[in-house]
Formats: C-alpha cells, sequence, structure tokens
C-alpha cells in the first residue's frame, strides 16, 4: 500500500458522492429555474411547518434546568469521590501513591507517614480541580476502587478552596452508616464479568 | 400663536413616544416567545409569569450595565450614533395618523402628531435616514465587523430605497394624493375597495422593501451573526446598544402602520368593528408577520439583495407603474 491511500481521507469506501443539481449553462435555463422555484412556492412551506410547530401543544425541547435535570450517564466523570471501605467504614485508599503518578496534569498531591501500627496513613490528600482534565486515568489506575468519578457536574464557587480537599470528596460518615455509598460503574471498575477472569491459586489444589 | 395646539401636540407627542416605547420593549418579549414556540422552545420563563416581566428585568440590565466606549473609536460619533435610530424612527411617526378621529368632553382629536400634505414621502424619508445609526456606529467603531456592517448598511440602502419608492408610485398615482389621511379615506368603502385588491404588485413589493427597510430577517445582513457577529453593534453594551433596537422595533411598527394605511384599508371601520379596533388588529397581524418569516426563513447575502432589488423588484415595481398609468388613461 502506497502513502497516497493512506493520505486520501477524503474519499472513503463508500462514499456517497452529492450530485447537486447542474448549474443552468444559458441566461434562458437560468430564468427557468428561477421561475420555476419562484412557483413552486417553497417559501410558503417553510411558513407552514413553524406555523405548525406554533400551535402544537406539548412538543417543546426545553429543560428547566435548575427545576428539570437531564439523566447523566452513569460512567460520566465529573468531580471525584473517595470511597469508604464496605467493612470498616474506613478511607479505601492505601496510599500507594499510583493516582498521583499517573495523572496526567499534575494535580492531585498525596503526603503519607507511618500510622502507629507501621502502617501507611494518607495524611493529605488533594486535587486542585483548576488543573485536573477530567481524564479519569486516576481511577483507572487505582488498586483499591478508592478514588472515583462522582456524578456531581455542577460544581460553580466563589472560591477554589472550595475544592479539592480530601474531606470533601471522602463519603460522608452519615451518607456511609445509611449504606448510601454507590460504586462506580465507569472508568476503572470492575467489569460486569470480571468474576469469570479470576484464577484460583495453586494452594487450593 | 394658538397656545391650544401647541399644548395638544405636545400631548400627542409624549403619548406616541411612551405608547410606542411600550409597545417596542413589549414586542422584544412577543418575539422572543413566538420565536421560541416555532422552534419547540419556551422562552423566557422564570421572570414573572410567563417570563413577561423579563422586559423589566432587560431593561434593569441594560440601564445599568457599564457604557464601554473603544480606545480607538471615533468617540463623539460612537456615542451619538444609537441616538439617531430611534429619534428618526419616531420623528417618521409625526405623520403617521394611528386612529380615527375621536371626540373627549366634545373636543375633537385627530390622533396624528401633524398632518402635512406629503405625509407618506416624509415618513419613508426620515425612517430611511434613520439608516445613518448603523453607518455612523459602524464607521466610528474601528472594527472589522462594524466596518462591515456600515458597508453593508449602504448596500441595504441602495438596493430597498428605489423599489419602497418606486412600488408606492403606483397607488399614489391612483388617489392623488401624498397625505395618508386622504389616502386611508380612499379606501373607506369596505374590504372591496382596499388598495391591496387593485394594487397586488405594490402591496408585495412594498412588504419586501419594509422588511429590508427595519433590517428584518431574510434581509437582516447588517447584524447577521453567522458572519460578521453583530455588525455595527458589535462594539456596542448597555443602553447603547438597546437604542439601536428601540429603534429597529419602532420602525417595525411605522412600517406596518404604512403597509396598514396604504394598502388594508387603514383605521377605516369594518362591519361593526371599530376603526381603531381594525388598525389595532392589522399592525399585530404586521408584526407576526415580521416574526413569523424571521423563524422560518434564512437570509439572503449582500449580492443576491442587490441583485433582487434591482434586477426582480425594480422591473416589477416599474411595470407596475406602467400598467397602473395605462389604465389610469
Ligand atoms: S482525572 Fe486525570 S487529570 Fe484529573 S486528577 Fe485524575 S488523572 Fe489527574
Ligand atoms: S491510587 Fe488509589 S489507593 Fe493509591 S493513592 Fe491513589 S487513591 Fe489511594
Amino acid at each position: 500500500m502506497s502513502l497516497e491511500q493512506f493520505s486520501k481521507r477524503d474519499v472513503a469506501p463508500g462514499y456517497i458522492f452529492y450530485n447537486a443539481e447542474e448549474r443552468p449553462q444559458s441566461g434562458w435555463e437560468f430564468f427557468k429555474r428561477g421561475f420555476s422555484r419562484a412557483i413552486k412556492g417553497e417559501l410558503l412551506v417553510g411558513l407552514k411547518i413553524v406555523l405548525v410547530e406554533m400551535f402544537k401543544r406539548g412538543n417543546t425541547h426545553t429543560v428547566s434546568y435548575p427545576q428539570e435535570k437531564l439523566a447523566i450517564g452513569p460512567r460520566y466523570r465529573a468531580i471525584h469521590k473517595l470511597l469508604r471501605l464496605q467493612e470498616s467504614g474506613s478511607d479505601r485508599c492505601i496510599g500507594c501513591g499510583l493516582c498521583e503518578k499517573i495523572c496526567i496534569s499534575n494535580c492531585i498531591r498525596i503526603e503519607t507517614k507511618l500510622d502507629k501500627n507501621s502502617r501507611k496513613e494518607v495524611s493529605q490528600y488533594t486535587i486542585n480541580f483548576g488543573r485536573c482534565i477530567f481524564c479519569g486515568y486516576c481511577a483507572e489506575v487505582c488498586p483499591e476502587l478508592a478514588i472515583v468519578h462522582s456524578s456531581d457536574y455542577e460544581n460553580a464557587s466563589e472560591q477554589r478552596a472550595h475544592y479539592g480537599l480530601r474531606e470533601d470528596m471522602l463519603t460522608p460518615l452519615d451518607e456511609f452508616k445509611a449504606n448510601k455509598q454507590q460504586e462506580f460503574p465507569g472508568f476503572g471498575a470492575l467489569s460486569d464479568d470480571a468474576d469469570s477472569f479470576v484464577k484460583k491459586t495453586p494452594l487450593a489444589y | 400663536m394658538d397656545w391650544a395646539i401647541v399644548i395638544e401636540t405636545v400631548i400627542k407627542t409624549v403619548i406616541v413616544l411612551s405608547v410606542v416605547a411600550g409597545m417596542a420593549a413589549f414586542a422584544t418579549w412577543i418575539e422572543r416567545k413566538v420565536l421560541a414556540y416555532m422552534q419547540r422552545r419556551l422562552g423566557p420563563m422564570n421572570v414573572g409569569p410567563h417570563g413577561v416581566l423579563q422586559l423589566a428585568a432587560d431593561g434593569i440590565k441594560l440601564f445599568t450595565k457599564e457604557d464601554i466606549v473603544p480606545q480607538h473609536a471615533v468617540k463623539p460619533i460612537f456615542k451619538i450614533a444609537p441616538v439617531i435610530a430611534p429619534v428618526c424612527a419616531f420623528t417618521a411617526m409625526a405623520a403617521v395618523p394611528f386612529f380615527p378621529e375621536f371626540t373627549v368632553f366634545g373636543y375633537t382629536v385627530t390622533p396624528i402628531i401633524s398632518d402635512i400634505n406629503v405625509g407618506i414621502l416624509f415618513v419613508m424619508g426620515v425612517a430611511s435616514a434613520g439608516m445613518y445609526a448603523p453607518l455612523l456606529a459602524g464607521m466610528s467603531s474601528t472594527n472589522k465587523w462594524a466596518l462591515l456592517g456600515a458597508a453593508r448598511t449602504v448596500i441595504q440602502l441602495l438596493s430597498f430605497e428605489v423599489v419602497s419608492g418606486l412600488a408606492l408610485l403606483a397607488p399614489i398615482m391612483m388617489i392623488g394624493s401624498l397625505s395618508l389621511i386622504d389616502i386611508n379615506d380612499y379606501q373607506i368603502g369596505g374590504i372591496g375597495s382596499w388598495l391591496v385588491w387593485s394594487q397586488p404588485m405594490a402591496f408585495l413589493l412594498f412588504v419586501i422593501a419594509g422588511f429590508a427597510e427595519t433590517n428584518r430577517t431574510p434581509f437582516d445582513l447588517i447584524e447577521y451573526e453567522a458572519e460578521i457577529v453583530s455588525g455595527y453593534a458589535t462594539d456596542y453594551s448597555g443602553m447603547r446598544w438597546g437604542l439601536f433596537f428601540v429603534g429597529e422595533y419602532a420602525n417595525m411598527i411605522t412600517v406596518s402602520f404604512l403597509v396598514s394605511i396604504m394598502f388594508l384599508g387603514g383605521y377605516n371601520p369594518l362591519w361593526i368593528i371599530p376603526g381603531a379596533v381594525m388598525i389595532l388588529i392589522k399592525i399585530s397581524a404586521f408584526i407576526f408577520l415580521f416574526l413569523w418569516v424571521r423563524a422560518a426563513w434564512p437570509h439572503v447575502r449582500p449580492d443576491q439583495m442587490m441583485w433582487l432589488c434591482w434586477k426582480i423588484l425594480m422591473p416589477l415595481a416599474l411595470l407596475n407603474i406602467l400598467i397602473t398609468g395605462i389604465v389610469l388613461i
């Protein structure tokens, strides 16, 4: 295959050419076309269509936004959430730092330290949402499904400091206790058939 | 000097100014609503019932907005240009009879500010002088979109002016007077005597020219967003910008009055409907036509507009005059 075939992008296989009306050649043909268009009354058809639409009831497509909202897809990638462990209620994040490492726009910042049981503890977790491009890599890379995207897309505020703190993103304890924490089906989450990929460990046989 | 006439004229002027300005403001709301329903939207909904108070909200916004004058604009002209539009539009109304005569406390009121004997010429001339507003605004803004808008203003003026003038000539030949009151009285004998039946071509041509004069949709080329941002008004903000639109809507109302009086029997009563109601119905229908066309039709390019006006409409108008002349003799 030569290079030309690759660079010829405008003519894909199955490309249908539109045969436009031929341009009139002589003055007489031009006049005939103009005349036939003039008596066809296409303009009146346009007027009729909009008038009929005007008197039809209940065909408006407007969503009265603050009162009505469109349902957004479950995989939508809006502001991040940090989830809690189902069993203990503590933060799922193990402080591995993968999300900080992968983030394209370098906007996650994690500080970790050893707690009194010599386990790693996340002492600081912030995301600078001013720089985040919502690519979803952090959610994809997280081994614990700790950082995911929520569907909360209404994020306007007067101050940047209102966002990006761990306390704001972490599932609130009362919500968690009421069993309201929802798993994220989107980017990075386990697929529905994930169980079929699990192999037995050699110890079992 | 008869002071009664001066006082009467001043009162009439104030009434016309306030009523027409109010109608123009209300027309913006109607326009948004009608267009919205035609395009399967809702239009303004939140301020007042079905958004009626939107015009108050818009007014407050326009009046309190910062008035920006671009650094390199020709400042005096830039500042005065928006005033020209409403001034010309309202001046044109001086010779338009709005309603039939009526009597208040035994005093006969003629609802026309000044019945000059060249009424129709005066109205057309002054309304066209309003085209100086976009022209000067565009040229003083030092902005390329505005300049293009100004250039298109000239094209528009050159195109529609010849058509509207020639179109009116034929009915005027029949009536033999330029006063709008005489024109109205000529059609006093019911629907059959309306000039639209004897002069259908002139009616059509004049309506087309009216669309061009008020720069409404098929001919809205001087401020067409997709091509030249906002045309002559690109650099304007706040109430200066708003004045252009007061002028545009006032012009729409004037043109509607003109067409109704010239061709559709004006304010003559019909059957049991009094004349004042008749003319209100007619101008409402015309304003609706302006909006309807805006929702349905695409707009033309400047060259198409000149082509249309000079090569199609003007010969038709001349032909119409010729035929009228032959028939009259
Ligand atoms: S979504 Fe992308 S840019 Fe935003 S924090 Fe995650 S990795 Fe960084
Ligand atoms: S990748 Fe997940 S577990 Fe690792 S630090 Fe980020 S949020 Fe915590």
